[in-house]
């Protein structure tokens, strides 16, 4: 039977994206989810701004060192920190997800008893997302040390 | 015989022991005299201005919020809108957000939730009807897009006389067992972030319902669930946020049937002989 086309459209109390903005009343899973997607956008805008950077080359040397002046300021710092620390989580929770997806390190299916404890929402899928966030904060500290240094 | 006899009660003792700590540490209580009870209200037919409206409620040991909300129902105001049946957590009709998030009703003790307020509100993503009712039928119309059924051409249901019957191990059983223990609550497609903003998506209870058939080596309609599934809208706008298993009131874990049958469509995982053997009658 096909769903009716009535019933899809039907948007009303969807929570849309403002059911994303609070993440933490569904634990680290979720919190994890609204990284990946908000770090996921930042990436595209900085691949975005990386492109027309690069692109610079073709008006000659002068425009790209002025191009790169930009990020030698400290807010130039500060966004390529940034995108030191989203590309950094982003890749290695994805990894994690590459995995999930396909139904590995989730544990396998049984019988459920009191308190219900989902099995898929396991220690290994937590310390993934803890391993993801470290990294993201020390791969952010190397790089502010090694930007804000001058070096 | 008997130092391995010993060797298993003490573990058996261990794991007990275990499994309360854990159940004394997920259900932490708080008492309290009174709950003031804020209700959403609003009938979408007379196209209301929905309202918060406040009841004091008397706190009885073991108070629910289901019980909280009938008390207010046949003490304070008779208008309030609520669709419940059991209340046992096993017909799935109470679902409703409580403090922001997904739960039903009659599964919430009034002592495990935090603070002297508590708000009730009417499932999201759920179009709505009136005060803390919602419509499910698209969330039905998903469920029934999955064929949630067994079907099998070599069983015959029409000769009495030769009643087919299926062979399982223990193990068949229980690839799918906990996926069967859905009571449709609605928890999880509320919960569900892509369900949010994807109306056609089937959202997590329809898809672990896809894997449930799809695991049960009585069934033989796979291709036709996996058909349904694989589409734009489809398994594939799943991102593993996991919250419908963590609201599930039922261990179900819809995130788990999600990502396995998922696996089975990209090939993570053996597609095994399926059909179970039919018993001889004879």
């Amino acid at each position: 039977m096909k769903i009716s086309n009535e019933w899809v459209n039907n948007r009303e109390n969807r929570e849309g994206i403002k059911g994303w903005l609070n993440p933490s009343r569904y634990g680290w899973e979720r919190i994890s989810y609204w990284f990946q997607r908000l770090t996921g956008v930042f990436l595209l805008v900085y691949f975005i701004g990386h492109v027309y950077e690069t692109s610079s080359l073709l008006r000659g040397e002068n425009a790209w060192n002025a191009m790169l002046e930009i990020t030698q300021t400290p807010g130039g710092h500060i966004f390529l920190i940034l995108v030191i620390g989203t590309s950094t989580f982003h890749s290695t929770n994805g990894i994690r997800l590459i995995f999930t997806h396909g139904g590995k390190g989730l544990g396998n299916p049984g019988r459920p008893d009191y308190p219900y404890d989902a099995i898929s929402l396991n220690y290994r899928q937590r310390s993934g997302i803890w391993v993801a966030l470290i990294l993201a904060a020390i791969a952010m500290l190397y790089g502010s040390a090694v930007l804000f240094s001058g070096k | 015989m008997n130092q391995i006899i010993k060797k298993i009660r003490m573990l058996e003792k261990k794991n007990n022991q275990k499994d309360m700590t854990k159940i004394n540490n997920t259900k932490a209580e708080t008492s309290r005299q009174m709950v003031v009870l804020n209700v959403y209200r609003a009938n979408t037919h007379r196209n209301d201005l929905p309202r918060v409206e406040k009841f004091q409620i008397p706190v009885q040991r073991w108070m629910t919020v289901l019980d909280a909300l009938l008390f207010a129902k046949s003490y304070l105001d008779s208008s309030i809108a609520i669709r419940y049946s059991c209340r046992m957590a096993s017909c799935g009709s109470c679902g409703m957000k409580i403090n922001g998030v997904p739960k039903l009703a009659c599964y919430t003790k009034i002592s495990e939730l935090q603070g002297n307020t508590i708000t009730c509100e009417p499932l999201s993503n759920f179009p709505h009807i009136r005060d803390l009712v919602t419509d499910f039928s698209q969330f039905f119309e998903h469920h029934k897009e999955m064929a949630p059924f067994i079907h099998n051409n070599n069983a015959d249901i029409k000769d009495e006389n030769k009643l087919s019957e299926f062979k399982q191990t223990p193990q068949d059983v229980d690839n799918y067992l906990q996926f069967s223990y859905c009571i449709k609550c609605g928890l999880c497609y509320s919960a569900c972030p892509t369900v949010a903003t994807d109306t056609k998506f089937p959202g997590p209870q329809a898809l672990s319902q896809a894997y449930r058939y799809y695991a049960d080596t009585r069934d033989d309609l796979s291709n036709r669930r996996l058909n349904a599934v694989d589409g734009k809208h489809g398994i594939w706008r799943c991102h593993f946020a996991g919250s419908c298993s963590k609201v599930c009131p039922k261990g179900v874990d819809p995130a788990l049937g999600i990502q396995l049958l998922r696996g089975h469509i990209m090939g993570y995982s053996r597609n095994e002989n399926k059909i179970a053997k039919l018993r001889d009658p004879t």
